[in-house]
């Protein structure tokens, strides 16, 4: 049993946390959300880090990494709050390419993911899906050599940033069938293809795409035809690992800036710290965090192995750390009183992402139906 | 004993029901969002019920109360959340209304009580300061006495709308030596009065629902001081009693579980059922209804002792927690109900630039989630409200 993390890992850790301490403190993290273009910037500096390049294989130029190093960097994005499309992008967009991809569409795009030259955003969930990520009414209809696609998706994390859409598309069955899903690649600027975009509840954006007889190759499909619904399963299990080790990251956060909070903030004579009721809450944060983190690590380290045990893993640990996150982010408002609930301290930007992440890709509720499921297929 | 309502007790339900369905403005019926309300839509409802001698239900009647029993307001509020109705504001009809009735001078109440009424005055409080929030006790905003005025210089926070308040209720500090509880006076301070700067804080929701009052040389003459000098932290603890008996919030926790019922039967879960229809759901959902059912008897309890003459005492911490911490979890499970759509913010957006994303219904949950964090730490944090009850009611 090893838990150590390798230099490099330790590196991409340190040059990352030291460059969000200087470049990416509170006010230009504001300013970065504000501003269209701002991340872009950001972006060429995780490229030049290694950042994007990281889990992608070095034969297009990757770095050969894996999940471990993925998460280093989700936990320091958790940290710093960083909101630059780095899952949808590296770990979703690179993942289906690296899992499924043909050699022409891993040399086009995964060589550009990892120079930072491409955003790719994850085109899945539609109006009335929720979370089930078989329930896909989006149509890619034969036509020709090629496909068209008619549908809606919604809210697609890092649409506004992203140059290509990673849609779900039906290609046959019904609405709710497990076969029939196909995956395609889609320029966000092919013809047909319309988004609007708009705030979420963290302050990053997202976007609503519209897909209206747009017409793609062949050569557009990932994966196999009919049969990607694996392959997606597998990709989320991917993001929401990475995402758990983002929330993590948070808590820690707010668990930290809590305690020092409380230290310093003084009501009947002595710093609010030293009443014991508020030191077992606090005991409890940092408990919440500390067993997120297990969690997160287990499904980390699980990604590759089988189906049902990595996606019992992921699914696990998206339910211990949805509550987990739920608590902390509560409790670190709370003991903040009243400053807690105003936009100027950042602890409440932590609880936002928090509640973001836990309904991105399954709740709490739906991954406890998921590992529930999943477990009697394991017994 | 008898949970029953009396035909009386009926028809005045039929009454007020019918009242309040000719008369409430329909544009306003179950705005979520308060503060993107306009002065007027606050004042509305309230006005029309000054009219008609409703606004202040819990007054003696010599002060223009409806002289209406327990039983009574307890339907006239469960009318109100039926309806959606926007309530009065509590700042005046539920807080300085009372104190003035109860401590004022004849003068006083004449002078201020029928502008509480008509709601043609907004009223704001001046409690909480930077350094004195769970602590109240040791505010610094002093009032210093010149001849027939105060000269009043501090900073107050978290006063509620005061962006758009004609008067306020202030703490302030009179003897600097005495102990912090007995160096406190009351006063009423016009909101215009040269020297009070109102500076709204933006919250985690987005929203401008607080303020940071400044207070810088603002002169108050004497008679607008209440009851006596040093003495206003009787008037604080008065007030703060009555603030948490009407906190629980139990007739708009009924409202917002049947409209989440709403949302859970139109919203489809991911396996293809309505959200209803789901085990897990419908476990928190009846959870959450009971929990609703113990509160509002115990409300009850509580209301009849306040008939029979015994205003509401340390008790109310306990309505004020378990009531909050049951809005809460309502703001919760319907942050749940509504799935990925909770996640857009469209009242980020700037003007002219809106447009509706995903169900009508998803787009209050989570700026009213954010928003509500609020419930467990005004009026007294909980933690608060637990040290009351482990002092007054256990004599701990």
């Amino acid at each position: 049993m090893n838990f150590d993390y390798t230099d490099e890992q330790n590196a991409i850790r340190d040059s990352l946390s030291k460059w969000a301490a200087q470049q990416y403190d509170f006010d230009k993290r504001r300013e970065a959300l504000k501003s269209e273009d701002a991340w872009k910037k950001n972006w060429a500096t995780f490229a030049e880090f290694g950042l994007l390049a990281a889990p992608l294989p070095e034969e297009f130029g990757g770095l050969g990494g894996g999940p471990i190093d993925v998460s280093v960097v989700a936990e320091e994005f958790g940290k710093a709050l960083i909101v630059e499309p780095f899952v949808p992008t590296v770990v979703i967009g690179g993942g289906a390419l690296t899992y499924a991809g043909s050699a022409a569409q891993k040399d086009e795009h995964l060589t550009a993911i990892a120079g930072g030259e491409r955003v790719i955003a994850f085109a899945q969930a539609e109006p009335k899906s929720r979370w089930a990520l078989n329930d896909v009414s989006t149509s890619a209809k034969k036509d020709g050599a090629g496909y068209v696609l008619n549908g809606q998706k919604a809210v697609v994390l890092g649409g506004p940033q992203a140059d290509v859409l990673l849609v779900s598309a039906r290609t046959a069955g019904g609405q709710r069938d497990a076969k029939g899903v196909s995956l395609f690649l889609v320029p966000k600027g092919a013809k047909g293809v319309s988004t609007r975009d708009y705030p979420t509840m963290d302050g990053t954006r997202a976007s609503e795409v519209y897909l209206e007889n747009v017409s793609v190759g062949a050569d557009a499909l990932l994966g196999p035809a009919d049969g990607a619904l694996p392959l997606i399963e597998r990709i989320v299990d991917d993001a929401n690992a990475a995402y758990n080790h983002e929330a993590v990251g948070c808590m820690r956060m707010m668990t930290d800036l809590t305690r020092e909070y409380a230290k310093t903030r003084k009501q009947f004579g002595k710093a609010i710290a030293e009443f014991q009721v508020l030191q077992h809450r606090m005991v409890d944060m940092f408990m919440a965090a500390e067993e997120s983190y297990s969690m997160a690590l287990r499904a980390t380290i699980k990604l590759g192995e089988n189906d049902v045990e990595r996606a019992r893993a992921v699914s696990a640990a998206k339910v211990s750390i949805g509550k987990a996150s739920r608590f902390v982010g509560q409790a670190a408002v709370q003991i903040h009183g009243g400053m807690g609930v105003t936009d100027e301290m950042r602890v409440g930007h932590y609880f936002k992402r928090t509640t973001m992440l836990d309904a991105t890709f399954g709740n709490v509720d739906y991954h406890l139906k998921r590992f529930t499921a999943l477990s009697a297929k394991a017994a | 004993m008898d949970l029953n309502f009396s035909p009386e007790e009926i028809a005045f339900r039929d009454e007020v029901r019918a009242f309040i369905e000719q008369n409430y403005p329909p544009h306003l019926k179950g705005k979520g969002l308060r503060e993107d309300l306009s002065k007027e839509d606050f004042l509305a409802w309230h006005k029309i019920l000054g009219k008609k001698g409703w606004s202040a239900p819990a007054w003696p009647k010599e002060y223009g109360g409806t002289g209406w029993t327990a039983t009574q307001r307890y339907i006239w509020l469960e009318e109100n959340a039926r309806g959606e109705t926007i309530p009065p504001l509590p700042f005046g009809v539920s807080m300085v209304g009372p104190v003035i009735y109860t401590f004022g001078t004849p003068e006083q109440k004449q002078r201020f009580l029928p502008g509480i009424l008509s709601g043609e005055v907004w009223w704001a409080q001046g409690y909480s300061e930077p350094g004195a929030g769970s602590d109240l006790a040791s505010l610094k905003t002093r009032a210093v006495r010149e001849g027939d005025h105060y000269i009043v210089n501090g900073q107050k926070t978290w006063t509620t709308l005061g962006q758009h308040a004609d008067w306020g209720f202030f703490l302030v500090r009179t003897d600097p030596d005495a102990k912090p509880q007995e160096g406190i006076s009351f006063l009423l301070l016009d909101m215009k009065s040269p020297g009070v700067t109102v500076r709204p804080i933006k919250l985690l929701d987005g929203g401008y629902e607080v303020n940071d009052v400044f207070l810088d040389n603002v002169k108050v003459p004497v008679d607008q001081r209440i009851y006596e000098e040093n003495k206003g932290w009787t008037c604080a603890k008065f007030l703060l009693a009555h603030e948490r008996a009407g906190i629980a919030g139990v007739a708009r926790s009924k409202r917002n579980v049947e409209k989440l019922k709403t949302i859970a039967k139109a919203e489809i879960g991911d396996d293809g059922r309505p959200l209803i229809e789901d085990e897990d759901f419908q476990r928190k959902l009846a959870e959450l209804e009971i929990d609703l059912s113990a509160l509002e008897m115990t409300e009850l309890r509580t209301l009849a002792r306040e008939q029979a003459g015994r205003g509401p005492g340390p008790e109310s911490s306990l309505l004020k927690i378990k009531g909050t911490e049951i809005q809460q979890r309502l703001t919760e499970l319907t942050l749940e109900a509504v799935g990925n759509y909770a996640q857009p913010y469209t009242r980020e957006l700037g003007e002219g630039n809106e447009f509706a994303v995903g169900p009508d219904y998803s787009r209050g949950a989570a700026p009213i989630y954010f928003n509500w964090r609020k419930a467990s730490i005004y009026g007294g944090s909980n933690e608060i409200q637990r040290n009351i009850i482990a002092k007054m009611v256990l004599g701990l």
